[in-house]
């Protein structure tokens, strides 16, 4: 039997995104999205995620999963026989969910911040988010990927956030390649390299 | 067989450093604890967790791993024997799920939030607290002893805090926010986890925590 695939997302959603590159790494690109209103949410939405009533939501022959990152391994897990996601080694699935975690306790926060608040609590926020993405650039350090060779699960998890990258300069009025020029030529490479990067946009 | 060097860093009141310690009880993994001072952080703890400069902090032969729900997977991984999470992925992603709106829900800005706020603030605390716990007792309903079934796993490692340290926090913020009346799944959920054998040995004293709860609860008043 066929699976049905129905994804629940916002076209902006960063959160969506990373559901939406790790489907297109494992090849799946036979999936219905159904583009949602956040403001006046549907009954679908409400019923598939009635704890948080947020997208993304992947619902897979019927049955719905939240949480991108939780999104993201289920469907490492299911599709195992596709590219790997998450390495197979406990200790290196470990470190690439501790930065995943990173990324979403640490970086998404302050980013909202200065794209949203004003004054010292912007000024404080950019300070957070440019030490987070320093913290960052210091652990990716000379490797192509945060993994090493391989795209995976860390890059899948940062990299919907480089295209807010310019609406935190523009907001916080710093220059991102001029603090972190390695995140920023991973980046590029990310989205040169991958082929599901040619197709969404 | 190779060594399995298991070093675990952590704080005697901590539930996070307690779920990593069920774990390895459950497992039967013999480690070696080390206690930190969390309010003044030892050099070897800001060297192995430059990051967050917390605890848990979990080495296994060199391996250093934080973050409490990755150590726990880790745990799971590396050694086979209990299995903490579900095989199939579409409840291991629900048990990852209930996780992680527990930790957020009612530990982290729920129930301590609540013990120690005052006025509309307590209120809004705890009423936000209450909610989640309802979604908490809709889980464990009709589930036997524990979230996963008669087997403790994963998701009660993660919430098993509830059972003896949200008590503390009503008495010393003299605040009811687990009703066994109205949540009487959970609350016999509680009885058996503080009950199992890897967990009931484990627990920190509750007179000692009192005063440490006492103690922050003024130094953290909101």
């Amino acid at each position: 039997m066929a699976d049905e695939l129905v994804l629940l997302n916002v076209w902006p959603s960063p959160f969506g995104m990373r559901v939406r590159i790790a489907l297109a790494e494992k090849g799946i690109h036979g999936y219905v999205t159904k583009e949602q209103d956040l403001v006046n949410k549907g009954a679908l939405l409400l019923e598939m995620n009635p704890v948080h009533k947020l997208v993304p939501v992947l619902i897979h022959n019927g049955r719905p999963v939240c949480e991108s990152l939780l999104i993201v391994q289920y469907i490492d897990e299911v599709w195992r026989n596709g590219y790997p996601l998450l390495p197979s080694d406990p200790s290196r699935r470990a470190k690439a969910r501790f930065w995943a975690d990173y990324i979403d306790k640490k970086m998404y926060g302050p980013g909202r911040q200065v794209w949203l608040a004003t004054g010292e609590a912007q000024a404080a926020a950019k300070g957070e988010l440019i030490g987070c993405l320093k913290v960052l650039e210091a652990e990716l350090g000379d490797k192509p990927y945060f993994g090493g060779d391989s795209f995976g699960f860390v890059d899948v998890a940062l990299i919907p956030f480089y295209r807010w990258f310019s609406v935190y300069e523009h907001f916080g009025n710093f220059s991102t390649v001029a603090e972190c020029p390695k995140l920023v030529s991973w980046a590029h490479r990310c989205t040169t390299e991958r082929d599901c990067f040619q197709v969404s946009s | 067989m190779e060594s399995q060097e298991v070093k675990l860093l952590g704080f005697w009141v901590s539930p996070f450093v307690h779920r990593v310690e069920w774990a390895l009880k459950l497992k039967g993994v013999p480690y070696e604890y080390i206690e930190e001072d969390i309010f003044n952080k030892s050099p070897l703890l800001l060297e192995l967790n430059p990051v967050h400069k917390k605890v848990p902090v979990l080495v296994h032969n060199q391996k250093v791993l934080a973050e409490s729900f990755v150590i726990l997977e880790y745990i799971d991984e590396n050694w086979k024997q209990c299995p903490l999470l579900p095989q199939d992925p579409y409840d291991r992603a629900k048990a990852r799920f209930w996780a992680k709106f527990a930790e957020e829900k009612i530990l982290s800005d729920g129930a301590w939030r609540a013990a120690r706020a005052k006025g509309d603030n307590r209120e809004k605390a705890l009423g936000s607290t209450i909610e989640a716990l309802e979604k908490i007792e809709g889980e464990l309903k009709g589930k036997g002893k524990f979230f996963g079934g008669e087997s403790i796993g994963y998701l009660d490692l993660a919430l098993g805090w509830i059972s003896y340290m949200l008590p503390v926090w009503e008495d010393v913020g003299s605040i009811k926010i687990m009703d066994p009346t109205r949540f009487p799944a959970t609350a016999a959920w509680m009885s058996e986890f503080v009950n199992h054998p890897a967990v009931k040995d484990s627990l920190p004293p509750r007179d000692k925590m009192i005063i440490y709860f006492e103690k922050r609860l003024k130094e953290l008043e909101i």
